[in-house]
Formats: structure tokens, C-alpha cells, sequence
């Protein structure tokens, strides 16, 4: 399998102040294509920074970041935003749907960023909301779906642009342990079924034994690798 | 599913604050189009002034009459065309609430230097063969009913007594800024009249109405008219009639200017509720844009979602406002004493005006939110708790 991901000697701080906090440290890391990979370690390790910095919603303070063979480290913000909407799907731990709009057209929300028609557009969100069980709840808003549904129509509208890359943070962190099972069992099947790869940041050790490979942070360090 | 479904559907997020906002829109632009008609209505007296009229009065103030023998002098100054007068009479017709401009004037001449006042021949003509008759605006036959052959009474105040008049002629206004609210009746009747009462008021005018050949020789006329009447016992002052209308409108200029001053003071209070409105729903809404942006929305839509949801609850409350200033533009005129003002309307600048600013709020009123929202970076929008 080819590398999707290369992460070649990031650093990255946050300024608080006038006190600079490191997160990360050199790190590197690859990613395979079809690979489903969890992120793990505690609170602060630089987790969600890093998935941040695959996911070109931030930026490294050093180094290199290449997702399928483009370095989105140093693309201008509004090629970013060009980047993300035709690479990479986000899957929220809060869901993040907008609650004004029925599940359809939250998913529906990437397309219009495509050149396709109406129609087409229809095709393809009924076809992802088929597949991750919502076909019947279409027209509900998220206040009117249970957290499960809402993370099920967060993945949908994660995968209805066909993306490349599939970046969860903590997807099943607000779940009960049942939701949280179809939530993986769904992130696993979108692996081996659609060939995704998925980089999926996680606490959960059950979470993360439905992965390929498990990758430890800690004060932001790869460690055991 | 479009943006504009978006955009109203947050719009509509917080249905009450919405409808207040676009409720205080309303009333301030209402507000607005009233002080402004007003303002305009008070300002178009002058715009409506002939510019090849003069009017001559007395030096000192315009309360004090001029000598009629002067008619003559001044018609033989070089560049006029023709001289009328006129003289304030005041009285109460009916009720002291019915104002309108009642004014005994020289019936041979007032209709050839006032041809925006339209009357036909025959009425001219029966006007001027009788002496007790009168010729109203079409205005005040509409308001009161009156026909002509009806007899309307006076009841004199500065000329006592009570003062009969036949309608023998009703005038139109050439153009909607003609005063069509005046009563005009011979001067020659008042003062046969005021020789057996009051011999001491006799053979005085309250102005002259100066038509001239060039309106560029105004000033020089003006002067020479003037001249004429130095070091007499009643100097004169003659000026355009704009120059002489814009001196009673300046005696209300502290009021205007307040008005005007408060229009636009209205327009600036509720530019800060909206924008308070929006920057409120942006703060709010602070996760859901770094959504956007994270999906690959960028700089335009974003500022496009926030710019439309402004411009619509401006556009909507400007709308309703301006179409409800019409009704309560008629009303507050059927409330105010009949012929206060000679006309009173909108003004297609009036609407032009409370419809840009409408427009204008909506678009000041997102600048901040649309910064905010775009310097905003994905991760502290993540990150935001509001």
C-alpha cells in the first residue's frame, strides 16, 4: 500500500500570552492508503492538534505535511478550504450538524460546493444516508434524531463528497456504548467495504481496537512505534 | 437546497428577536419617511418659488403694508413685466382649525403673474366682473365641499366683521408643488370696504408680486425697486420669491434642522440594534462557521450568509416601514389642522432615501460580524463556548 499521509518533522506551539506552549515535537508520521488508524493518549498528548494538521484546518509551526502526494502546509488559506472540501471528510465528536437544516441538507452541504445538478445532488445523499441507516429519516432535523443518528448523518455528509481521507475526532466520545458500537462498526465497514482511509483520534480502547493500526501520543510524541 | 433557504432559516433561528429587529426597522424607517416628508414638504414651498417673480415688501417686516400707489412706480421700473399684490386677511372660516391661506389680491393681475394657478377663461372672467367674489384651490373645494355659486363666509379677525364670498372661479395646481389651498379675493372689496369702517387702513397692500422679463437681472431690479422707495416713509425690500419664501421657512429652521437631525439619528440607533442583532447570531453561530469553513467554505459564502441575513431583516423591515409610511403619512395629515400644509406627500426621494438607508444599516450592520467571523481561525472556532 502506498503512503496517503506523510507527516515529516512537525512541530507545533500555541502562544497563550506572551508563553509559548509546544504541542507537538519533530514528529513524524505515515499514514497508508486504506488504512484505518487510531490515534491514542491522554489529555494534552497533541492528538487533535495533529489530526488538525492532517486535515489542513491548522497549521504545523515547523515541518511538512503531504496528503496524497500535495503539501497542504503551505497552501494559501482559501486553496486549503478548496483542498478540504474535495479531500478530506470531517467526523465531529459533537456532531457539529447545523441544526436549522434536515439531515438531507446538512449532507447535502458539501455538494453545493460541486458543480453538480439538483438532482445529482439528491442521488448522492439519499445514496450515503442509505447507507448509514438514515434512509428513513431524511427530512428530520437533528433535534430530532438521537446522538447515534446524528453522528451516523455526520458521517454521511463526511463521505457524500467521496473524499480520500476520512479524519474523525473522538467520534463516539459523546455516545452510549451501543451507539458508540454502530458508530465504529460503520467507520469500519466505510474502511473495508469503500476502501477509506480513516485517521480517527480516540480515548476509547474499544474504540480504537476496531482500527488497523494504533499509533500512542504523549506530550507530543509518537511513542512504542 | 439553496443559500437563500440558508439564510432565512437563520434568519428565522431566533424568531422573536428577529421580528422585534425587523420590527424597530419598521418604526424607525416609518419615523424616518414622516420627518422627512415633512422636512420636504416644508422645503418644496421654496423649491416650488418662481424664479422670474420678485416680492417687494415693507423694509422693517412683512407684517407692515405697503403703499398701493406704489404699484405703478414699480411697473415702470425697466425689466419688469407685470406687478399684482396681495395682502394677508386672515378671519375663520367655519372653525379657527380650518387654516388656508385666504388672501385679498388684485383680480386683474394675480392670474397673469401666478399662471401655475390654472383657471379657465369663463371663470377668470366672472371672477373679475364681481366684486364680493372669490376663486379657492381645487384643494379646499375638495376638503369642504364647496361649488361654485356657494356663498363661503368669513369672520373676520384683522378686517372685523363678517365678509361674504361668492365662488366664481376654483384654481388647479399646474404641478403637484402648487399650493392649492388658497382663497383669493378682491382687494379693491376689502378696501371699499375698510373706507366706511376703518378710514385709516385704507389704500394699503400687504406685498407686490413682481414678474420680471430676465431672472438673471433679479438682483438689479431688486435694487432699483428699492431705490425708488429710499428714505420714504415705508422702504421697500425686494428679493426673489424664493429668498422671500425661504425667510418664513427659516423662522422654523431650528425645528427643521432638528427634525432632519433626528431622522438620521433614528437611522443610527437602529443600525446598532441590527447590528447588535447580528453580531449576537454570529457569536452564537461561531462553531457552525468553522463547520463552514472546514467543509471548504470559503471568504465569499461566508461573508454571503451573513451580508444576506442582514440585508434581509433590513430589506424586510425597511419594506413593511415604507409601505405602512404611506397610510400613516395620510393619517397624520387628516390629523393635523385642514391646509396646515398645502400638500403633503411622499416624496419619491423620501422612499429612495429610506430604502438606501434600510439597505445601508443592513450592510453596516454586518460588517463587524463578517470580520469576526473571518479572522476567526477553524480551530478556536472549535474551541469557542458561547
Amino acid at each position: 500500500m502506498s503512503e496517503l499521509i506523510q507527516v515529516q518533522n512537525v512541530s507545533k506551539s500555541y502562544w497563550r500570552d506572551s508563553f509559548e506552549i509546544p504541542v507537538l515535537n519533530n514528529l513524524s508520521l505515515s499514514v497508508k492508503q486504506g488504512e484505518f488508524m487510531a490515534l491514542m493518549g491522554p489529555s494534552g498528548s497533541g492528538k487533535t492538534t495533529l489530526l488538525n494538521l492532517i486535515a489542513g484546518i491548522d497549521k504545523p509551526s515547523s515541518g511538512k505535511v503531504f496528503v496524497s502526494g500535495t503539501e497542504i502546509s503551505n497552501l494559501g488559506e482559501s486553496s486549503l478550504a478548496k483542498w478540504r472540501a474535495n479531500n478530506i471528510g470531517f467526523i465531529f465528536q459533537f456532531y457539529n450538524l447545523i441544526p436549522v437544516l434536515t439531515a438531507f441538507e446538512n449532507v447535502e452541504l458539501p455538494l453545493l460546493l460541486t458543480k453538480l445538478s439538483k438532482e445529482e445532488r439528491k442521488k448522492h445523499v439519499e445514496n450515503v444516508l442509505n447507507i448509514v441507516g438514515l434512509g428513513n429519516h431524511m427530512q428530520h432535523y437533528p433535534k430530532q434524531l438521537s446522538g447515534g443518528q446524528e453522528q451516523r448523518v455526520a458521517i454521511a455528509r463526511a463521505v457524500v463528497t467521496d473524499p480520500v481521507l476520512l479524519v474523525a475526532d473522538e467520534p463516539t466520545g459523546d455516545l452510549d456504548r451501543n451507539s458508540a458500537t454502530e458508530i465504529l462498526t460503520l467507520l469500519e465497514r466505510l474502511n473495508k467495504e469503500f476502501n477509506k482511509t480513516i485517521v480517527m483520534v480516540t480515548h476509547d480502547p474499544h474504540a480504537a481496537e476496531r482500527a488497523s493500526v494504533v499509533r500512542h501520543l504523549e506530550k507530543g510524541d509518537l511513542v512504542g512505534a | 437546497m439553496k443559500v437563500f433557504k440558508l439564510i432565512f432559516k437563520n434568519a428565522l433561528r431566533h424568531k422573536l428577536r428577529t421580528f422585534l429587529t425587523i420590527l424597530g426597522i419598521m418604526i424607525a424607517v416609518i419615523a424616518f419617511g414622516v420627518l422627512r416628508t415633512v422636512v420636504t414638504i416644508w422645503d418644496s414651498s421654496v423649491d416650488a418659488a418662481s424664479a422670474n417673480r420678485l416680492i417687494t415688501r415693507q423694509s422693517v417686516s412683512f407684517i407692515f403694508p405697503l403703499p398701493y400707489a406704489y404699484k405703478e412706480k414699480i411697473k415702470s421700473v425697466p425689466g419688469v413685466q407685470d406687478v399684482s399684490f396681495a395682502n394677508w386677511f386672515g378671519g375663520v372660516y367655519k372653525d379657527k382649525n380650518n387654516f388656508f391661506a385666504r388672501l385679498a389680491v388684485d383680480a386683474e393681475t394675480i392670474f397673469d403673474v401666478m399662471p401655475e394657478f390654472l383657471i379657465t377663461p369663463e371663470e377668470l372672467e366672472a371672477f373679475k366682473k364681481e366684486r364680493n367674489s372669490c376663486v379657492i384651490g381645487a384643494d379646499i373645494a375638495k376638503q369642504y365641499n364647496i361649488k361654485l355659486g356657494d356663498v363661503m363666509t368669513l369672520e373676520g379677525d384683522i378686517y372685523p366683521g363678517r365678509w361674504d364670498f361668492i365662488v366664481r372661479g376654483i384654481y388647479r395646481p399646474q404641478n403637484k408643488n402648487t399650493d392649492d389651498t388658497q382663497m383669493l379675493f378682491h382687494w379693491q372689496y376689502v378696501d371699499e370696504r375698510m373706507k366706511i369702517e376703518s378710514p385709516a387702513r385704507t389704500g394699503l397692500v400687504g406685498w407686490y408680486i413682481v414678474e420680471i422679463k430676465d431672472p438673471n437681472k433679479s438682483a438689479a431690479i431688486s435694487n432699483q425697486i428699492d431705490a425708488l422707495f429710499k428714505n420714504s416713509s415705508a422702504e421697500t425690500k425686494t428679493e426673489t420669491e424664493k429668498a422671500f419664501t425661504q425667510g418664513f421657512v427659516a423662522a422654523s429652521s431650528a425645528i427643521i434642522t432638528a427634525m432632519n437631525l433626528m431622522s438620521f439619528v433614528i437611522i443610527g440607533i437602529i443600525m446598532l440594534v441590527l447590528a447588535n442583532t447580528m453580531v449576537m447570531a454570529a457569536r452564537e453561530r461561531t462553531r457552525e462557521y468553522a463547520v463552514f469553513k472546514t467543509l471548504g467554505f470559503s471568504t465569499f459564502h461566508l461573508t454571503g450568509l451573513i451580508l444576506g441575513e442582514s440585508l434581509l431583516i433590513s430589506i424586510l423591515g425597511g419594506g413593511i416601514g415604507i409601505a405602512l409610511t404611506y397610510p400613516i403619512v395620510a393619517g397624520f395629515e387628516q390629523a393635523m389642522p385642514k391646509g396646515f400644509f398645502p400638500f403633503f406627500y411622499i416624496e419619491p426621494i423620501t422612499t429612495i432615501m429610506a430604502l438606501s438607508a434600510a439597505i445601508l444599516i443592513g450592510i453596516i450592520a454586518a460588517v463587524f460580524p463578517i470580520h469576526r467571523t473571518l479572522k476567526t481561525k477553524i480551530v478556536e472556532g472549535f474551541r469557542f463556548v458561547g
